[in-house]
């Protein structure tokens, strides 16, 4: 390939007279006057020597350019030229944003090449967010109608490119008609463009998941790898999801693997690599942590690992994705067998590369396989002094991962030999960090620990990572758990500290200077030997070393400081003084005055300064109570109480109306509760809520109307803070040091026997000295040795154990602070639920409700009576089999490959009716409630599930029946947390004991926190009979779970809608059985619970909030066949969540 | 995915770049510097890959590049594409210039910066891979070249003729692949 580009820029000039343009395509006689204005432009640039020579020429040709794209007789020829001379100054860093709006004009106006030079500048120019790309949506939604391929597919690309979120909905359904256009070309940019939808906006693009299920079906081999992008990405985020994909895409494999694609998509005799990369990662993806999957997916990849054996880059390629997969899924032995003999294959390669990704695949198996490593040592000894500093770097990463406590102080030594020489800032990041990490964990005594971080504080420098410094010292200052040996190391760093302090002009990193100073400051009472006074001179004269910034000089102030505290009187320090009390900098004079003030009045400064007191709790008052006092004051003395900026707003709105005798809507209520008092625990939204536990609804009406001031009053009065007082004390009881139980490592394990030192007989002296270096590396490695690499975070010795003091108090606090917020989203509403369930859940974590017998008949009833969104999912479901059985008949049906059978997507739910019967509490039963389903089952244990929607709270409530005839004891019920939901009190759910036959329940409430539109809550539950068994199973939640009406007036409604500023519009189709928007609506209503205001004409207004009060407003209209939804919500997720749950109930209907 | 494509001279000038993920107009030139900078000093017998330019997004990202005589060609991209993967899509890429500029030089990536990105187009589409087969790139392109050249032989017509707005000038310019509603509109243009 070198003799491609043969010719090189010294011939430029040379060149550039007769330099045809006719070698590119399309020579016309635009293109000579073109190509020699850029070419004058390039030539003169290529003359120039300065970069400043270069500013002043392209400054004056873009003064030329905007002259010329600003007259209107520019004809769009010449603005094509400009446009690329534009280019190529915005590609040498010089912004032209005068060319930006002329670039869109000519994607606009220009014909196809103009028009395409346009959409290039404009995918060049501007970014997702420029306002100037709005102007780009017509020309993109016209070109996309066009008649014209070449059209189509330029709007395709630029829209994969760039395109504005929120304009997304206009060019939504068109991009979808064109997957179903004949041109294949055209289908598979659809679905990329479709990809970048799903990337910058999910919720949009959700309803047309089965359109990606038929793009993968495609008869188009390129259409469905393009879809494939859309799979990866999606399975990435859900694996659970797609399992019953991972049938076809192992046919796929097979048939790719198996050369029944046409030759077109060889490329060096290889099948479609990249098709093949792509899904073995899908693969991989899959088959974790699952056997049932991975045995699916065992025969293609052995199949995969033997096809490709053409020696190739490639094949490669290809064999590197089949390692990672086969080390990812579950393991079966023949296949890490020929896996490790790959790997072997790549790091025992004379090409760089392949060793490159060897030592990456043995770093990724490396604590799977901890023989592999040593089976390659060897190797990985040379590749330590390999001239590649990518490959070294490859090979301490690998280290890194093998470190012990028996081999860590070579380890360390290799890596910081290896940051002594690099110089650059992102390896001396990375590294540092990974040193100080391995030094805390396996430092096999103080002095080289001391030492170790020595070295990485002076060469790790400025740009190491803040937390290392502040690990450090919080090690020093927290301690072990050996008193003794906390002392030791810290006389130790003061020691080593001191002789480094010692040279004159030693240059220190400022961390360094940080560290040391604060070091000396805390601990240098601990050395009996030195004398006070001579280290405060020490640091004196770093005080005038000019590379000290002024922050360091602080640090080291406020050593000197403490160190003075503890001597009667010291000459240094009134020196000190003196010197700096005349300062012209205002912090060192401003130290200077406070350490004078202090020296004489010493008992002071000791009760400010004690010893050895850095890890004691500071008490900070936050809600700064001690100003109480005066605010009251100024209260009494008739000042106006202190409102909050949002609810000045809040108020000012609500003033337009004079005397308003009604009742405010919900969402002044649900303003307060969810931002008003969230900054400051607020005691008024606390008794705010225990009032009304006690009290029926009514009250909870009246107190919305009066709510604001009274909170306001509350806050400030004289009572001040007592609620949250009560909350400190109670913090600091728990805040108690817990015993750390880290264990002492045990001495050094005898290193085993290497095998090739037993095979080699004779060496030189050289392979004896890398041997040696091996067996150190190596050691504590291997099936004899007694440290387990796979659950190294776990089953490490630490020496240095931090105690867990620091997270212990934000424990406690986020609990004091839980049980604040916790009755927040219960806060009074008017339609609320009777108070007694309220209680029941917020009280206990789980109730025993009543056991049932074996069968009574009434209760299943019941359990069949109500169901929505169970028939929701399953009406899903069947169209999308119906869609997949559909296009298997014309898959691939061009291409000579079999048809492969997508598989039944049957849901893993098996809807049984439950053995045991099973009936909700009486208080529970009354409210709306889908079926109750069973979640997973073992032959003696089963978990059914039931939601009940109340007014106030989405509850899932669980039963666990025992099937068999003995007690099962210590039934444990876990649930993973999520990003999307919430489940109060705890996430968790214990059942001593469940007698034989018969069935506990527990309840949740389960909250949204991030609106989606579905989400999976997936758990396990634990019992013990005679082994501990698990089980896992998960339960969907959608969003219409978490909705309810919400009953407000027409004038409420006016006023809330424009105090939202999220909104999203949308237009539906309406078929003929729809007809008028009442029939429409009250669909709505029916499927998502929405409040209808009001209808007139053909407009309506509906509402509905999200539990607990985020209130979404729908404003609806409709014309001619179609319906225009407008929703507007203060949450800025919501409003496209539920369009899409109305598009779906508008779909269904 | 794909973060970036970065193309330069031995002496660090830019020929082409194209950013997948939004940067700004400073940081792009940033990461043209460093990234020349951390390649250029590489030795020709290293690895093709590179890890860690600290601009480009930290460990997750890596650089794989390969150096043609006068030029280098750098794909940024993330833990999601294979390193050996792209190291032959890059190859890829450069056949398809050489067989599009038939025997392609440097002065063809700076003359017809517009064709190249064309090309990439192509290929990589909103930082995903497209298409990787050589030919078949080559015959989109070929496709829409004469497309465009038809169209431009077509507009020369309508000058020479000064015909204006005539709707049989695409029975007299023999174009049968021109879709009737361009004609048009190029027509109304003029």
């Amino acid at each position: 390939m070198s003799d491609v580009v043969e010719r090189t820029l010294s011939a430029l000039p040379g060149l550039l007279g007769q330099h045809d343009p006719g070698a590119g395509p399309g020579g016309g006689p635009g293109r000579v006057s073109a190509t020699s204005r850029l070419g004058g432009l390039i030539r003169s640039i290529t003359a120039l020597s300065s970069k400043h020579e270069e500013e002043k020429l392209i400054q004056q040709e873009q003064t030329n350019l905007k002259a010329t794209v600003s007259a209107p007789t520019t004809t769009l020829r010449l603005m094509k030229e400009c446009m690329v001379r534009l280019i190529y100054c915005e590609m040498l860093g010089y912004e032209s944003s005068f060319g930006y709006i002329h670039a869109i004009k000519l994607a606009q106006q220009g014909n196809l090449l103009e028009k395409r030079v346009g959409y290039l500048a404009v995918s060049l120019f501007l970014h997702e967010n420029h306002e100037l790309l709005l102007l780009l949506v017509n020309t993109v939604v016209k070109d996309l109608q066009s008649t014209n391929l070449v059209e189509v597919c330029m709007a395709l690309t630029v829209v994969s490119q760039i395109f504005p979120r929120e304009m997304i909905p206009a060019v939504l359904p068109l991009i979808e008609d064109k997957l179903q256009h004949s041109k294949e070309i055209i289908r598979r940019k659809a679905v990329q463009a479709l990809y970048k939808f799903y990337l910058i906006a999910p919720n949009q693009v959700q309803h047309i998941h089965d359109k990606f299920r038929k793009a993968l079906c495609d008869r188009d081999v390129g259409v469905m790898a393009a879809s494939l992008h859309i799979y990866l990405q999606m399975i990435k985020k859900n694996a659970s999801g797609y399992k019953d994909l991972t049938e076809s895409f192992v046919t796929i494999l097979k048939q790719v693997v198996g050369g029944k694609l046409p030759i077109d998509f060889n490329y060096h005799s290889v099948p479609a690599p990249w098709l093949q990369i792509q899904l073995l990662r899908i693969l991989g993806l899959l088959g974790k942590d699952d056997p049932r999957t991975s045995e699916l997916m065992y025969d293609v990849l052995d199949e995969s690992l033997r096809r490709a054996e053409i020696n190739h880059n490639i094949t490669y390629a290809i064999l590197f994705e089949c390692v990672q997969t086969i080390y990812t899924i579950c393991p079966k032995s023949d296949l890490l067998e020929k896996a490790a003999k790959c790997i072997g294959k790549f790091v025992l390669s004379p090409k760089i590369n392949l060793k490159y990704l060897g030592l990456k695949a043995l770093t990724y198996v490396i604590q799977q396989d901890p023989n592999l490593a040593l089976q390659h040592q060897m190797t990985i000894i040379e590749c330590l002094d390999h001239p590649d500093p990518i490959i070294k770097r490859e090979t301490l990463e690998l280290l890194y991962r093998i470190t012990n406590g028996q081999n860590v102080t070579v380890i360390v030594q290799k890596m910081l030999d290896y940051l002594r020489q690099s110089k650059e800032e992102y390896t001396i990041i990375n590294l540092t960090g990974k040193i100080a990490e391995l030094a805390e964990k396996y430092a096999p005594d103080n002095e080289w620990f001391i030492q170790t971080m020595n070295a990485v504080f002076s060469v790790g420098g400025d740009v190491m990572h803040p937390d290392i410094p502040n690990n450090f010292l919080r090690l020093l200052a927290e301690g072990f758990d050996d008193e003794k040996e906390d002392e030791q190391l810290r006389v130790y760093a003061v020691q080593s500290y001191l002789s480094l302090l010692e040279e004159e002009d030693a240059f220190y990193p400022q961390k360094f200077l940080q560290v040391m100073s604060w070091v000396l400051g805390e601990y240098s009472y601990l050395i009996n030997d030195g004398d006070p006074e001579v280290i405060i001179t020490r640091l004196h004269r770093l005080l005038k070393q000019t590379f000290v910034t002024s922050e360091t000089k602080a640090w080291i102030m406020t050593a000197i400081t403490k160190m003075s505290s503890r001597m009667s009187c010291s000459k240094t320090v009134d020196k000190l003084i003196q010197e700096f009390s005349t300062s012209l900098d205002t912090c060192m004079r401003q130290y200077a005055f406070e350490l004078k003030h202090l020296c004489e009045n010493k008992e002071l400064m000791k009760k400010l300064l004690p010893l050895d007191a850095s890890c004691d709790e500071i008490m900070v008052d936050a809600s700064l109570s001690f100003l109480d006092g005066f605010v009251a004051e100024g209260l009494g003395s008739g000042a106006a109480p202190y409102k909050p900026h949002h609810q000045r707003q809040e108020e000012k709105l609500s003033q337009e109306k004079a005397l308003n005798f009604e009742p405010y809507g919900l969402s002044f209520t649900s303003s307060m509760s969810s931002s008003g008092f969230t900054g400051r625990q607020s005691p008024a939204g606390l008794s705010l809520g225990s009032d009304m536990s006690g009290n029926s609804a009514e009250i909870g009406q009246k107190e919305t109307n009066c709510l604001k001031l009274d909170g306001v009053r509350k806050l400030w009065g004289k009572e001040g803070y007592l609620p949250k007082k009560e909350n400190k004390t109670g913090k600091e009881d728990k805040t108690q040091p817990v015993p750390p139980d880290s264990i002492l490592m045990g001495h050094v394990v005898d290193p085993p026997l290497m095998q090739s030192e037993q095979q080699v007989v004779s060496l030189s002296e050289e392979e004896k000295e890398k041997q040696q270096l091996a067996s150190t590396l190596f050691v504590g490695l291997g099936s004899n040795s007694t440290i387990s690499l796979m659950g190294r975070a776990d089953t490490i010795t630490q020496k240095l154990k931090k105690k867990s003091k620091i997270s212990e108090t934000q424990n406690s606090e986020e609990a004091s602070s839980f049980q604040n917020t916790a009755t927040l989203p219960f806060s009074p509403l008017p339609d609320t639920a009777p108070n007694n369930n309220k209680e029941n859940f917020q009280g206990n974590e789980h109730l025993r409700l009543r056991k049932v017998s074996l069968s009574s008949s009434e209760v299943l009833e019941a359990s069949v009576s109500f169901d929505t969104s169970q028939s929701l999912t399953e009406a899903g479901l069947d169209e999308k089999l119906s869609n997949c059985r559909l296009s298997t008949s014309s898959l691939f049906a061009d291409s000579n490959i079999e048809v492969f059978q997508p598989p039944q997507n049957v849901p893993d739910i098996v809807a049984s009716k439950a053995p045991l019967s099973l009936c909700l509490p009486e208080e529970l039963a009354g409210h709306p409630h889908s079926e109750i389903v069973a979640l997973c089952s073992r032959d003696i244990l089963t978990v059914y599930s039931c939601k009940v929607w109340t007014d106030d709270c989405s509850l899932l409530v669980l039963f666990v029946a025992n099937n068999s005839t003995s007690p099962l004891k210590t039934v444990n019920l876990v649930f993973e947390s999520t990003e999307h939901f919430k489940i109060f009190e705890s996430l968790s759910c214990h059942f001593p004991v469940i007698e034989a036959q018969s069935i506990e329940s527990c309840q949740k409430c389960v909250q949204l926190e991030k609106v989606c539109t579905e989400g999976i809550l997936s758990g396990s539950i634990s019992y013990h009979l005679e082994t501990d068994t698990h089980l896992e199973f998960s339960l969907t939640f959608s969003l219409s779970d978490f909705i309810r009406p919400m009953k407000i007036t027409t004038e409420d409604f006016g006023r809330l809608w424009l105090s939202f500023s999220n909104d999203v519009k949308q237009n539906l189709k309406m078929s003929p059985s729809q007809g008028s928007l009442s029939i429409a609506l009250n669909a709505l209503k029916q499927k998502l619970k929405l409040h209808i205001v009001e209808i007139i004409g053909n407009e309506g207004i509906a509402a509905c909030r999200l539990l607990p009060s985020i209130p979404c407003l729908l404003h609806c209209r409709t014309h001619a066949r179609t319906l225009a939804l407008w929703f507007r919500s203060s949450c800025s997720a919501l409003p496209d969540s539920l369009l899409y749950q109305c598009q779906k109930v508008m779909e269904e209907s | 995915m794909i973060k970036a494509i970065l193309i330069f001279n031995n002496h660090g000038k830019p020929r082409l770049s194209k950013f997948y993920q939004r940067y700004s107009e400073d940081t792009q030139q940033q990461i043209i510097r460093e990234t020349f900078h951390l390649v250029s000093k590489r030795d020709e017998n290293v690895c093709n890959f590179l890890e860690g330019g600290l601009l480009i997004g930290g460990s997750d990202n890596k650089l794989i590049y390969r150096h043609y005589a006068t030029l280098y060609f750098v794909f940024c991209v993330d833990s999601s594409e294979s390193e050996l993967g792209i190291l032959d899509l890059i190859q890829v890429f450069v056949e398809t210039l050489d067989k599009c500029f038939e025997n392609v030089c440097e002065l063809d990536l700076i003359f017809h910066v517009d064709k190249v990105h064309n090309i990439l187009a192509e290929m990589v589409m909103g930082g995903m891979v497209l298409e990787t087969n050589m030919n078949e790139i080559v015959t989109q392109i070929d496709a829409q070249n004469k497309l465009e050249k038809s169209e431009v032989r077509l507009r020369d017509s309508i000058m020479s003729f000064n015909l204006k707005h005539d709707h049989n000038i695409s029975m007299m310019c023999n174009l049968c692949c021109l879709s009737f509603n361009t004609i048009l509109y190029t027509a109304a243009c003029l």
